[in-house]
């Protein structure tokens, strides 16, 4: 079957398998490879992905699902060579280390301080209890979320100096 | 500390933002499976549902005849290359695929190489295998039953399932010491299996080109130089024609130290197709099939006065290794460092013997940043020590403060003949006491109690074990553990630094910059590391065992100096005067006495790949490298205090406070070691609460998905507190010892003594891991249950 998705502005007319999960038609059929794949149960969120503007969890996703939505994918976080709030918050934190759970992280974070700006700690660690990671034991991306809601203006223009690299 | 703002790079050690972030954050790290090679097929393994069947047929006729099928191999297949079996690295064997029988559930059967993934699943479906199906071994407690079956038969005159007896320590002056104390406490145990569940499965790219004949390798491998030795030694393939490629790994924790059939398929499918094979494990394969950690069923026992000091201990250990003894560790030490049990403190005796047995499960045991089973050790004693404390009615922190090593005997021997290299215990655990507030504490439990509320706090004392290893003792398959390092600065003043170890996400492209610009004082910035493939690092045995920083970052400060010492040398022939006229000063060398004479090592870079004339013997150029053989290990330690708060409605265990305390010495980059340690107390958390990999009576694993073995949140992790003292190691070149495994080793008994202090009003003196609802509430009634086996 055909399906037409847009993937990071970039719209993709595509022919595909019914069966063919999201995640694998990003990594494998359309090359993002910065979404993972974890545990195919919806349970470990290395797949987050966003379909239209929602967090969603893209092994357990058909492909056939996504036909005339937008996906957004970690690699379409960095806007004009600047990276996002939460990118840089997760360097400055600390907030990972085999880096397999984070574009998944990521894109919750995003688009959990879409939605709240300000987030508690509560409020942060709820919006991450869908996903696992394995190396941080979570406070660092605690910190890391909370970093860039402190460093974000509201229009989500940054207000402080450069990240290294 | 919270740092909000971006900090210049340290010169040497301190707090710098890791290199490796920049692709990581972007979505552009390069895991196995994110390879995708020019004509690259796809593998997938047909596992066997039962635990124990013999084969009586298989037919792959349907899956050859799929159109989009390349190859389908089975164990007969193999057994023409003389690759059905390969060597385990415990003088064992492992099946790659099987042949006689499946000895597990999981059990790889046939491989099906196809042009896609989702077609090399399907061929799967179209393989029939008539299996006999055979009664299982699940109870580790009765596989040495005589009528227990035999699980390998394949060993030539086997009868039974057992696999070793091993013993440390003085017997007879342990059962002296434990003859005449006045008190004894004895407590059974289970260390249950877990399994270290990396977020990214195990997976391999195989290609050998079929024009030249190399073969490569990009796998998931945290050992990637013992892997290619191993495969040129199993399947004889010339040594330099192989190269063995770990990329970016998405953790390891000890699952990604061995070789697993699927790495041997993939490159025999790629031998057979003459194309690239990959072959990437979904979770529940990796849950099912690669290495488990743990399955210690331990029988203790502690020996003190009746003031409270601790005599003698002894531990009788049934080990559970599964179908095949496929354990990753140095060959003399079948129970891997589990001897190191007395732990922390000053006794008199000790003794321990460990019986391996064969049970119809998965093969492995020594994994989940266990530390060569130090893991089991600390569990052991400092479950023991908690225990005394109970039958005592002391309070455990502070029989553990009469009880612990004191400064002034290091270096220390212990009773079973580890030489710890240094520690400064007591002030490390008053530390820990006083970020926790536990006097406090204690009196808020006091009124808790008196309310019917459930409050514990736990103490765990570690010490690591770590560093492996000097070669006179240690070597895996013969291979020794040292490792190498080449440090080569360029003609403008950068360098290259080249590892044999690599990262699994510990952020070697930061640290060990850091510690090459230590002593080199070249910017950490101005630095790249690589590591990971075998054709640009030099030899050594891999990350694992918290091992790189005190065997490669002492190779790698070695080859630093070797440089500084050759940079004295061309700079004194740049300035004309003699090498010990000049002094250093980090990063430059100047004349004694005037500090505006002086060459910086960039300048002296440019000097030794230019025109200067060096002394006569001396080569030009920057270059040093250092193959490091460690005279001891190293011994890290720490004081970890855990707060929890029981539901008494629900059992339902909640970890309200963690302080952790670590020793680990002089910290390269303070930020990676805090990170190291938060991801060790989640493992914790984690074991003690959540994780286990328990069977049924049909030999079934309960803990095959995510949607069953629990692994903790952010909802079940606290906001951790930590804490720090610097003993450094009188024998690593910079001090250091190493952290990477020391908070999972040092946590869960905190949780589990957390727990049963709670239940204390209760009268529960021991109920075994994880501490599930189901758990507590069953101790509560007084009849814990065995967390190994399906709750009956």
């Amino acid at each position: 079957m055909r399906v037409n998705i847009e993937v990071n502005g970039v719209n993709y007319s595509e022919e595909i398998e019914p069966r063919l999960l999201l995640v694998h038609f990003i990594r494998d059929q359309i090359g993002l490879t910065g979404t993972h794949w974890g545990c195919d149960t919806s349970n470990c969120g290395t797949c987050v992905l966003w379909l239209d503007d929602l967090p969603v969890k893209s092994c357990t996703v058909l492909t056939a699902m996504a036909d005339g939505h937008r996906v957004r994918t970690v690699e379409d976080l960095e806007q004009g060579g600047e990276l996002d709030p939460v990118q840089k918050g997760f360097m400055q934190e600390h907030g990972l280390q085999c880096g397999f759970c984070t574009p998944g992280m990521l894109m919750t974070a995003r688009a959990l301080l879409d939605r709240n700006p300000n987030p508690s700690d509560l409020e942060i660690r709820e919006a991450i209890s869908g996903q696992i990671c394995r190396c941080t034991g979570y406070e660092n991306i605690v910190r890391a979320i909370r970093w860039a809601a402190a460093n974000s203006s509201s229009n989500g223009a940054l207000d402080v100096a450069e990240v290294a690299q | 500390m919270t740092t909000t703002e971006n900090q210049a790079n340290p010169i040497g050690f301190g707090r710098m933002l890791r290199k490796e972030d920049a692709r990581f954050l972007r979505g552009k790290g390069n895991y196995v499976d994110d390879l995708n090679l020019p004509g690259m097929l796809h593998g997938a393994v047909l596992r066997s549902p039962y635990a124990h069947a013999r084969i009586k047929s298989i037919d792959i006729s349907a899956a050859q005849a799929h159109p989009k099928v390349k190859a389908v191999i089975t164990g007969e297949i193999l057994e023409t290359l003389n690759l059905a079996w390969i060597p385990s690295l415990s003088h064992d064997v492992v099946a790659v695929l099987a042949t006689d029988k499946v000895r597990f559930q999981g059990q790889e059967v046939a491989f099906v190489v196809a042009e896609d993934r989702y077609s090399a699943r399907d061929a799967l479906e179209l393989i029939e295998v008539d299996y006999e199906v055979l009664p299982p071994v699940v109870d580790a407690k009765k596989a040495l039953d005589k009528d227990a079956p035999v699980i390998r038969d394949d060993i030539a005159g086997k009868v039974d399932n057992f696999i070793f007896d091993w013993e440390s320590g003085d017997k007879a002056a342990t059962d002296e010491v434990f003859a005449n104390a006045a008190i004894v406490v004895n407590q059974d145990m289970l260390y249950p299996r877990v399994h270290p569940a990396p977020m990214e499965t195990c997976g391999a790219v195989a290609y050998m080109d079929p024009i030249d004949q190399k073969l490569t390798i990009y796998s998931t491998t945290q050992a990637p130089h013992a892997h290619r030795t191993l495969y040129a030694l199993v399947a004889g393939l010339p040594e330099h024609k192989l190269r063995v490629v770990s990329p970016d790994i998405g953790g390891g924790f000890g699952n990604k130290v061995g070789i697993y059939p699927g790495y041997v398929l993939a490159i025999v499918g790629s031998i057979l197709t003459k194309r690239p094979v990959k072959w990437m494990e979904d979770r529940s394969e990796n849950l099912m099939s690669t290495s488990f950690a743990r399955d210690y069923h331990m029988k203790g026992s502690i020996a003190a006065s009746a003031d409270g000091k601790i005599l003698g201990l002894r531990v009788d250990v049934l080990a559970d290794h599964g179908a095949f003894n496929n354990t990753a560790q140095p060959t003399k030490f079948p129970a891997g460092f589990f001897h190191v049990f007395t732990g922390s403190y000053d006794l008199m005796a000790a003794h321990c013997s460990v019986r391996g047995v064969y049970t119809n499960k998965a093969p492995g045991g020594v994994a989940y940043a266990c530390s060569f089973r130090v893991t089991e050790a600390v569990y052991l004693v400092e479950r023991m020590v908690d225990r005394l404390a109970q039958e005592l009615k002391m309070d455990p922190a502070e029989l553990r403060m009469k009880n612990l090593l004191r400064p002034e005997q290091f270096p220390y021997t212990s009773p079973t003949g580890w030489e710890y290299d240094s520690g400064e215990y007591p002030r490390a655990l008053r530390l820990a006491m006083d970020i926790a507030g536990y006097e406090e504490l204690r009196k808020e439990q006091a009124q808790k109690r008196a309310k019917g509320e459930l409050m514990g706090i736990g103490i765990s004392f570690f010490t690591e074990t770590v560093g492996a290893g000097p070669k006179r003792h240690m070597d895996i398959l013969g291979l020794g553990m040292a490792d190498g390092c080449e440090v080569r600065v360029h003609p403008t003043g950068k360098a290259v630094v080249r590892l044999s170890v690599q990262s699994q996400g510990q952020g070697h492209e930061t640290t060990f910059a850091q510690i090459v610009s230590e002593v080199t004082g070249i910017p950490p910035e101005d630095i790249d590391v690589v590591h990971g493939d075998t054709d640009n690092t030099p030899f050594g045995l891999g990350t694992y065992g918290s091992r790189s920083t005190p065997v490669s970052g002492a190779a790698a400060a070695i080859a630093a100096r070797r440089v500084v010492d050759k940079a004295r040398i061309v700079a004194s022939a740049m300035l004309e005067c003699a090498p010990e006229d000049l002094e250093w000063e980090k990063g430059r060398f100047n004349i004694k006495g005037d500090k505006s004479v002086g060459k910086t090592m960039a300048e002296i870079a440019l000097g030794a790949h230019g025109t200067v004339e060096l002394p006569e013997g001396v080569e030009g150029h920057l270059n040093a490298e250092c193959v490091y053989d460690p005279p001891n290990l190293t011994y890290p330690f720490g004081a970890y205090i855990c707060v929890v708060d029981v539901d008494p409605a629900t059992a339902k265990v909640s970890v309200r406070r963690f302080i952790a305390v670590d020793d680990c010495g002089p910290r390269i980059n303070p930020m990676i070691v805090e990170g190291q340690v938060h991801g060790g107390l989640a493992d914790g958390v984690g074991m003690a609460l959540m994780e286990v990999i328990a069977f049924d009576e049909d030999g079934n694993n309960l803990g095959a998905s995510f949607m069953d073995y629990l692994i903790p949140t952010s909802l079940e992790c606290p906001s951790w507190e930590t804490g720090a003292t610097v003993t450094p190691s009188p024998h690593h070149p910079l001090g250091l010892k190493g952290v990477g495994e020391s908070a999972t080793v040092g946590s869960p008994p905190a949780v589990v003594n957390a727990v049963i202090d709670a239940l204390a009003p209760y009268g529960v003196k021991h109920a075994d891991m994880p501490l599930t609802p189901a758990q507590v509430w069953q101790a509560m009634q007084g009849a814990p249950y065995r967390t190994d086996l399906a709750i009956q």
